[in-house]
């Protein structure tokens, strides 16, 4: 074990190189542009390949193309420029191309607070693009997490074939906090396997193996609907329907495998937290203070947001009396939670691009017990 | 040999999406013999397409790694897969309004790069798979479905513009000059660095229909008339010039 002090946005480019990623592309952004600059310095120490490139389009256009030549493939960015990248995240999602987006978020809409912090993208990495598809977006609480969920960004990029977010938020880009870095850390390769379908598979799991653009496969990569060979099917209604169900089933038929979360005096909870992020730092600590005055309080923290724990919400709700969802945003994910949540779901937004204090949780705790 | 070009096209396919008169098929042709010429393996070389007629060309007639991309993406894709394998010989081939316009940023860029692409422009003057509206490259005064009273604006010139970015290779040719144009991508394809050919591609579909060129031959014609050599244009007047196009090489790094 080695012992680093790093922000979160250089956890996240340590993390991504120790992934394996050797590709990365992007362009400048506050407040993501650290990751960038730690990759583009790093590379040249590793050998992997770095280039700026003319907006957020041509970043992860540009990914596409080298993760189909091989590589692990990133690029970084915030809200504005997530925005920007959303049309090709959905040919990501189509294409089945592995690769990791990190969105550092900040206060929106719009240019919003460029320096500020948010949890606003949480919807817009669920549906930013066109269509019926799924993604899969995590959500670190710490330094120490960004790192780690960076590298689990590309085993599950990797292993589901599938553009991963991973939403972080810019109180934890620049927050700077000791790390801890393991010597044995599990990754994982695409699957390989010479002349079989790129793009269909009778496997359970619903994800086919990945040839790589030089291996004389004659690969067929298409965003248009199209067969297990890649070759486009504009008209038939059983192969689009077949396709985006696949595309759609591989990630929700795994998601007890994909999703992550943590669980805080819950057996006893009738009182629920759920947070994410920053913000599930104050909740944290607001619940152990409230537990110490004897408060039957219990927390759980998301670290996975998509594809959303559904049933866990499902069965804290038929438990608990009220869930309390606090963050950055106008109630994104509450409006999740509601969805699944039977007991009463309160909303606490906060939106004046600041962190969410304990003192702040509590008050609003306090008013609803 | 008349059948020693279907070896470079994807077996199983029997026919091509390409409406009867439009260019696109002749360009293909013509790739296939520059590529043949130069004895280059296909399972060494992608080709990345954007969206329209000519993003059609490679994806998929080519019996090799293609990247069919999103609309005006196609070069950018093409810089990731070539940044990260070098050992691959990477072509673009794509339309006017995915190379220069919604993409037009990225043409610019790449060409500032040098990048290591051979991007060939199949330029009909006209948005062909959309149904016709006007492009940067429709001549001034055409019509089109989005210029009812002809286009007010003037076209592109696409390789004055990629020699000014930095371009090392810069060429148009029309598919009326096919010796002229295959010897220029089997030039292109052994050139390191950014290099582009603007390839003129008759639409009677959509460009002849509303400029009274209706037929494929009126289309054919029109670009035979049109298209001079630069070394035939030196000695005409700029008033002889006006509503010509001037074919060639414009840079040549080579040289």
């Amino acid at each position: 074990m080695v012992r680093y002090y790093l922000s979160g946005n250089e956890a996240i480019a340590e993390g991504a190189i120790r992934a394996g990623c050797r590709y990365y592309a992007g362009y400048p952004i506050t407040p993501s542009s650290e990751i960038m600059e730690r990759i583009s310095v790093r590379f040249n120490e590793i050998g992997g390949v770095f280039i700026q490139m003319e907006d957020e389009i041509a970043s992860i256009g540009s990914v596409i193309g080298a993760s189909w030549a091989g590589a692990k493939a990133m690029t970084a960015t915030s809200g504005p420029g997530f925005t920007l990248m959303q049309e090709t995240v959905g040919y990501a999602a189509m294409t089945e191309t592995p690769l990791v987006v990190v969105d550092v978020q900040r206060a929106g809409p719009g240019m919003g607070q460029a320096t500020r912090v948010a949890s606003g993208d949480i919807m817009q990495a669920k549906w930013g693009s066109s269509g019926d598809y799924q993604v899969i977006a995590l959500c670190p609480w710490s330094v120490q997490e960004a790192y780690e969920q960076t590298i689990k960004a590309f085993n599950l990029a990797e292993k589901y074939r599938v553009p991963v977010l991973l939403l972080t938020e810019e109180a934890i880009g620049h927050l700077r906090e000791r790390i801890d870095i393991m010597k044995d850390i599990e990754l994982f390769n695409r699957k390989k396997k010479a002349g079989a379908a790129p793009f269909g598979t009778k496997e359970r799991d619903g994800v086919p193996p990945m040839p790589t653009f030089g291996e004389g496969e004659k690969l067929l990569v298409t965003a248009s609907t199209h067969d297990s060979y890649g070759f486009r099917k504009t008209d038939d209604p059983l192969i689009h329907d077949r396709l985006v169900s696949r595309l759609n089933e591989k990630i929700i038929n795994n998601r007890e495998k994909i999703i992550d979360y943590e669980k805080y005096y819950l057996e006893d909870a009738k009182v629920v937290v759920i947070s994410y992020g920053f913000t599930a730092r104050s909740s944290l600590f607001t619940v152990e203070a409230m537990r110490e005055e004897g408060e039957k309080i219990g927390m759980l923290r998301l670290k996975t947001l998509w594809p959303f724990p559904d049933g866990l919400t499902r069965d804290i709700g038929a438990r608990a009396k009220v869930i309390f969802v606090p963050e950055m945003n106008k109630g994104q994910v509450a409006g999740e939670v509601r969805k699944y949540a039977s007991c009463q779901v309160v909303s606490f937004t906060q939106t004046n691009g600041e962190v969410i204090y304990p003192d702040t949780i509590i008050e609003q705790l306090r008013r609803h017990l | 040999m008349p059948r020693d070009m279907e070896q470079y096209l994807r077996p199983g396919l029997t026919s091509t999406t390409f409406c009867p008169g439009c260019g696109h098929g002749i360009l293909m042709g013509l790739i296939f013999r520059a590529i043949d010429e130069l004895k280059l393996n296909m399972d060494e070389m992608l080709f990345v397409s954007g969206i329209g007629c000519a993003g059609w060309i490679p994806s998929p007639h080519f019996n090799a790694d293609t990247l069919h991309t999103l609309h005006g993406r196609a070069i950018p894709a093409a810089t990731g897969a070539k940044m990260f394998n070098p050992k691959l010989t990477v072509m673009v081939i794509s339309g006017d309004g995915d190379l220069a316009d919604i993409g037009g940023n990225h043409l610019i860029h790449a060409a500032r790069r040098n990048m290591d692409l051979t991007v060939i422009c199949a330029s009909n003057m006209v948005y062909g798979m959309t149904g016709g509206q006007v492009c940067s490259t429709t001549p001034a005064g055409a019509f089109t479905r989005t210029t009812a009273q002809g286009n007010p604006y003037r076209p592109f010139d696409l390789c004055k513009l990629v020699v000014a970015a930095g371009a090392t290779y810069a060429a148009r040719y029309s598919v009326t000059q096919p010796f002229a144009l295959k010897a220029s991508i089997k030039k292109a394809l052994q050139i390191n660095g950014f290099c582009f050919i603007e390839v003129l591609s008759p639409c009677p579909t959509q460009f002849g229909r509303h400029n009274q060129l209706d037929t494929p031959v009126g289309t054919i014609k029109y670009l035979m008339d049109k298209c001079i050599t630069k070394k035939r244009a030196k000695n005409l007047s700029p008033e002889e010039l006006k509503n010509k196009i001037i074919t060639g090489e414009f840079t040549n790094g080579a040289d």
